[in-house]
Formats: C-alpha cells, structure tokens, sequence
C-alpha cells in the first residue's frame, strides 16, 4: 500500500516547549486514517503540521520529516498554496465563503487558474454529488452557502475540497458541531469517496473512528501511544494505555 | 451509516445459511452412512467438519468484529448476537453429524435390525427438514414458523424414546444384537441432539422478532422417563 504522507520523528514546539514529542506516522492511499486521543493529546497540531497550518503560529519550530509523495513538505522550495490544494482540510464548524454555494465550490478551481465554464460547472456538479448534498442544493445553487442549515453547510465545505482534487483530505472533527443525522451523511459520503480521496481525519468521537477508519492512530500527551488497522486496535489494542482510554478510563 | 452495516449483515447471514445447508448435507451423509454401513462416506463427513469448524470461526469474527466497529444497538444488536449464538448450535450440530459417522465407522453389526434402521432414517428426514424449516425462518424472520419448530422438536424427542425403548428390548430378546443395537441408540441420541439445537436456533429466531429470551421447549429428556 503506497503511503501518500510519511512522517518521521515529527517534533513540535511553541517556543520551547515540545508539544509533539517524535511522532511516525504513515497515511495510506485511499484509507481512512483516524487520529483519536484526548483533548491536548497533539491529534489536531500534529494533522496541521502536514499542510503547514502550524505556520500561521507564532513561535512554533517544527522538525523531524514530513513528506508527501516523496517530496519534503517544508522544503523552502514548498509552494505552501500549492501544497494545500494537494493537501485540503475540513474544520469543525462549516466555513463557506459567504457567496453562492456554486461559487463556493468553484473557487478553488477559479484560484488554480481553470476558466473553462463547462469544466468548472462539470467539477461542481460531481463534487456536490460526491459529498452527498447535490440532491439539497442543486436547486438553489446561486443561493447564499450560509443560507444552509450547518450539515448542509459543511457538505459545501467537503465539495469545495474536493473540486480541487486533493490527494489528502484533513479533517479536524468535521463533525463534533453536527446533529447525528448530518454527522451520518458525512461518514457515508468518506466511505463513499475512498476510492479516489486519502482522508486523515481528528475525531473525539471514537465510534466514529471504528466504524469508518481502516486505520487508528492513538495519541496521548504529545506521543502516538499505538497505531495499527482499526480492528486491530479496537478489538486487541496492544498498548494498556489505548485499551483505557478506548474503555473511557480517561479522556 | 447503515449502507455499511447492513451489508456486511447481509454477507454475514447468507454465510450463516451457507453453513446451514453444508451442515445439513453432513446429517444427512452421515447417516447414509451409518445404515449404508459405508466406511468412506463416513469418514468424508469427518473430514468435512474441518471446513464447517472454520465456516463458524470467520462467521464469529465478523460478528464479533461488527460489534466492537459498528456497535450496533436494538434489533440492530440481536440481529448480530443470533448469528452468534445460532453459528454455534449449527457447529454443534456438525459435530453430532461427525459422532453419527464415528460410529459408521465403527460398525461391526452383521445383525442388523431393518425396523430400527427404519426408524433412524425417519428421524434423519424429520431432523433434516426441521433443519431447513429453521433457516428458512431464520432468513424470513419468521417467528410464527420458528415456534411451529419448536414443537417439532418434541416430535424428534418421542421418535428418540421410542427407538430406545425397542431397542432395548431386542437387546434383551437376543444377545446377538447387542453391539450393533449400541449404536443405534448412540445414533439415535445424537439425531435428538441435533434437534434440541435446531430448536436452539428457533428461540434466537424468536429473540431477534421479539427481544425476549424464551425456552420454547421446556427441557425434555426422554431417557429420564
């Protein structure tokens, strides 16, 4: 299984405080790879290291590899715009741009240059479909994003991603501020776009994880205690630690 | 989310009924077996129960895999506890299919009784159909047919103690009949076996319609009387 993302030894730290302490962490092509752990446990800061997100905080140094297809993700030669349309991301709360659902989807492509108005309505046709809202908006495609109730919003917010076609999708909770229904929609498209996207994705919710990752990476206080297949690890898990706090012992 | 669950259920349950067919097959093999006095038929039903051993062992671990992934709850939960539960009665059962051949095997009987023997391949028939009643109920959900099974059952439990009871009497009559008359009554025990277990499965059937844990037979045991 070729990985898309490798990283090794992977350290952070605000000033000189070391918050992610060594972390090697692979992402397999077209899995689902879920980061559980914690609050505090490094699971968020350590997904925004792999599209440079951290960058944007002060006083934050991060060493260790970080790759992506092979190449140094914070090699100076980094295009970091380039590099986020490789890699997307997806927030907790929704966050479209506050213009029309279609121009939401179509900015990413419009941003990459593409002009073409029969490719770029083509692409937001399939990404709407792809992310399982087409059938709710595609009536009011000129309508304001914001008009829509936040499951909807942060389908948008998934299509928009996905128009670009990124090879990794990051996902920090997508669902946490979801009602169930809207946060079961979200794990159904993931599974329905396996076969083209790579997902990382942050979930505190740890049914969640089980039941659409192929793969688990448990975090704890800045380390990764244990990763391995989803069903290894929420069946057998090795680690003490991760059997606790899968028990909810702690956390 | 249900997309998932409900096809690996549906994968899960046709495995079950694959199983069921195959076990089956070994009853009725094995007891072909016995009163054909046919030595490699016999000993193909016992190698046969490796691969339904293992046909219970991957149903399990995707059963027990779908809870601990899934965590289903309600129907969604019993759905998944029967195939647990049922998987191992149908094991069960190979297992007494196997027993039935053993004893193929160890046929040494030129005094055959035909009226007993009669009364075996009647009780294999009978089994064999509740058998398949039963899955038939288990695919259909069918509660109403897995209680008609159960009473079934009693049926088996009567055919067992009257087998017994002539036995035993030819037993006493004639001493040449002894040895082969012992494996009649083993045989004839473990096709009542098989159908204690059949009704088993009738009762998860019941619990997965109705959420209640039932004895639809009360415990009957034909020797004791």
């Amino acid at each position: 299984m070729a990985n898309i993302i490798t990283t090794r030894n992977v350290r952070l730290y605000y000033g000189d405080h070391e918050a992610l302490h060594g972390i090697d962490l692979d992402f397999p092509k077209n899995q689902i790879t879920a980061l559980i752990g914690p609050s505090g446990s490094g699971k968020s800061t350590f997904l925004r290291c792999l599209n440079r997100m951290n960058d944007l905080v002060s006083g934050v140094t991060i060493t260790g590899s970080l790759k992506l297809d092979g190449k140094d993700i914070y090699s100076p030669q980094t295009d970091v715009v380039a590099l986020r349309k490789k890699v997307g991301m997806v927030f907790q709360q929704p966050n479209p741009f506050p213009f029309s659902v279609f121009d939401n989807v179509a900015f990413g492509l419009r941003l990459a240059g593409i002009k073409d108005h029969k490719l770029i309505q083509e692409r937001v046709e399939t990404s709407l479909k792809q992310a399982a809202v087409w059938e709710e908006v595609k009536d009011n495609l000129t309508d304001n994003a914001l008009s829509f109730s936040g499951g909807q919003q942060q389908r948008i917010c998934i299509a928009r991603v996905l128009a670009v076609q990124p090879e990794i999708i990051l996902m920090d909770e997508p669902t946490s501020a979801l009602d169930p229904v809207s946060a079961g929609k979200i794990e159904e498209l993931l599974l329905d776009i396996q076969d083209k996207f790579t997902v990382a994705i942050v979930t505190h919710n740890m049914q969640q994880a089980s039941r659409i990752s192929d793969r688990t990476a448990f975090f704890l206080d800045g380390k990764l205690v244990e990763t391995g297949s989803t069903k290894q690890l929420f069946m057998a898990p090795k680690q003490e630690a991760t059997s606790d706090y899968l028990n909810g012992k702690f956390g | 989310m249900r997309g998932i669950f409900e096809d690996e259920l549906k994968k899960l349950h046709g495995k079950f009924t694959e199983m069921g067919i195959n076990v089956s097959e070994a009853i009725y093999r094995a007891s072909k077996s016995f009163i054909d006095h046919d030595k490699l038929l016999a000993q193909q039903v016992i190698d046969h129960d490796e691969q339904i051993n293992e046909e219970e062992i991957k149903l399990e671990d995707q059963a027990l895999m779908l809870i601990a992934l899934q965590q289903p709850v309600a129907t969604d939960f019993r759905r998944i506890i029967i195939v647990l539960k049922a998987s191992s009665d149908l094991e069960r059962i190979g297992d007494h299919a196997v027993g039935i051949a053993r004893e193929s095997i160890q046929l040494k009987g030129e005094h055959r009784i035909e009226e007993i023997e009669n009364e075996i391949g009647e009780m294999t028939n009978n089994v064999r159909s509740m058998l398949e009643e039963v899955l038939d109920a288990y695919v259909k959900e069918d509660e109403m047919g897995a209680k008609k099974i159960a009473s079934a059952n009693q049926k088996i439990d009567e055919d067992y103690a009257e087998v017994r009871e002539k036995t035993i009497k030819m037993m006493k009559q004639d001493s040449k009949v002894i040895t082969g008359s012992a494996s009649y009554l083993m045989v004839a025990s473990y096709l009542e076996r098989i159908g204690d277990h059949i009704g088993n499965i009738a009762e998860w059937v019941v619990y997965n319609e109705t959420g209640h844990l039932a004895e639809l037979t009360p415990d009957h045991h034909p020797e004791e009387k």
